[in-house]
């Protein structure tokens, strides 16, 4: 174990590891927000958004959550400061679309504008059902928080709001496409025949990732 | 074909280069590129005016790794799978504007005009990219089994040439491909197995240490490797690696 985490493809895996389990969290938050326009009345986002409060599991998975969002950031941080000083002298010109993916070139671009999102999105929500005062609703017997009250009437009131969500919502998807399957290849769990699978599985999850999330706002624009 | 080259001068490792331009005129569209800047140095030598340009090569016959150039934005220029010794002037249209520079990397600082000091590469390789047996006649080969499997992908890594397309071409100037060929070449064999720890955690530790990248998985390396290395040998050379770290 010496020194794994001090080389390259150590730094690599911790990157990987974090964001695979991003990966799951982005999974289980995304069936949550469904519930938002499968069930106009609320209810069920209500009941769903009641049992990730109040759940102890969920409530210890939080901070790990938090630090598991921390490492990927720090590290990828690190990690694109010390490649960029690789190459003191560019090329002056360089054909990058014929050799690689836009997405995989700029990965930190897609993340950096994920946490520009984030910080509106936590402080919007995540601290408003955390620390400030919420709508409440009496569903089957208990009182809880009106989650779907405040999450639907920002975007039927803010266009810009939901116009920011939908943008994230590719940003996430753009970044899932080579986030996904590179992970998988930082493990080394690949090989030729399980390299093609899984950068087909990457597009067929960011697609759905990115169209579920921006589906929500949309919904509320169009629909309510 | 006609075409106006954008060379890449530089006098030597320590002066400050330029770009110069040139123009060629009546070439064929069979000649390779190294042909073609042959042409231009026996001109520069007649003319007397200026050294002729100093590039690597030694086979020309796609086998020796020597000849890399970073041509138009491209490790050895717009086709796919060759060095720039196999590159043919019937890719480029007549009339063209080729710009012609040396692979840029830290650890390949530039020697003259287009010739970069690859030597890094071959300190990496002394630190594990060999097996340790005796010589002696060769043993009755049936002795060693090696599954059908094996023997063509560690073929596939054994195909690296060394030539470092890989680094130029990669956003972080990362030699993973190369160190992955080297370390799924030998681990997938027999004799190479004793020492795969060894090999997988020092030949990475020099290839920090000299300065190349990490790898972003973008994949240009192995589009851009003239013998088409896949990125699957990288997945391996992670997996040899993370194992070797948890062993010892």
């Amino acid at each position: 174990m010496s020194n794994l985490f001090s080389s390259s493809i150590g730094r690599k895996l911790i990157m990987s590891i974090s964001g695979l389990f991003l990966i799951l969290f982005i999974c289980v938050h995304l069936s949550v927000n469904l519930l938002l326009i499968f069930d106009d009345s609320g209810k069920l986002f209500n009941l769903a958004a009641h049992f990730m409060d109040s759940n102890p599991i969920i409530k210890i998975v939080e901070p790990l959550l938090a630090i598991g969002f921390a490492v990927h950031l720090v590290y990828a941080t690190i990690i694109t400061i010390q490649n960029k000083k690789k190459r003191p002298q560019n090329y002056s010109i360089q054909n990058n679309k014929a050799t690689s993916s836009w997405p995989s070139r700029n990965m930190f671009i897609l993340g950096a504008l994920i946490v520009l999102f984030l910080a509106v999105h936590l402080s919007d929500y995540f601290y408003k059902i955390k620390f400030g005062t919420m709508p409440t609703i009496k569903i089957d017997g208990i009182i809880m928080n009106d989650a779907y009250l405040v999450v639907s009437k920002s975007f039927i009131n803010h266009f810009w709001y939901s116009l920011l969500y939908i943008a994230s919502g590719m940003f996430l998807g753009l970044h899932l496409t080579h986030g996904f399957w590179s992970a998988f290849q930082t493990i080394g769990w690949t090989n030729d025949l399980w390299l093609k699978r899984l950068k087909k599985i990457s597009i067929v999850y960011a697609i759905i990732v990115a169209t579920g999330f921006s589906i929500i706002p949309l919904y509320f624009l169009i629909f309510m | 074909m006609n075409f106006t080259l954008k060379i890449w001068r530089q006098k030597d490792a320590k002066s400050k280069g330029c770009f110069k331009i040139y123009n060629v005129s009546d070439i064929n569209s069979d000649t390779t590129f190294l042909e073609m800047l042959d042409i231009l140095n026996n001109r520069l030598v007649l003319e007397g005016k200026e050294e002729p340009v100093a590039f690597a090569h030694d086979c020309r016959e796609g086998i020796c790794g020597m000849c890399g150039l970073f041509i138009n934005g491209r490790a050895n220029g717009p086709d796919s799978g060759v060095t720039a010794c196999q590159l043919m002037m019937r890719k480029f249209k007549d009339g063209d504007t080729i710009t012609v520079e040396p692979w840029r990397a830290k650890p390949f600082p530039v020697v003259k005009d287009l010739i970069v000091d690859r030597s890094a590469f071959d300190k990496i390789l002394q630190v594990g990219g060999y097996i340790s047996v005796n010589t002696g006649s060769a043993q009755e080969a049936n002795t060693l089994l090696i599954s059908q499997k094996n023997a063509e992908e560690a073929f596939d890594a054994a195909a690296c040439i060394g030539c470092g397309a890989c680094v130029a071409t990669c956003k972080n100037s990362s030699a993973m491909l190369f160190v992955a060929s080297k370390i799924s070449h030998l681990a997938r064999l027999p004799q190479g197995k004793i020492e795969a720890v060894e090999r997988a955690k020092n030949m990475v530790a020099k290839m920090d240490e000299l300065g190349f990248g990490g790898c972003s998985n973008t994949g240009a390396c192995s589009v851009e490797c003239p013998k088409n290395i896949s990125l699957s040998h990288i997945a391996k050379l992670n997996r040899e690696f993370i194992k070797a770290k948890f062993k010892k």
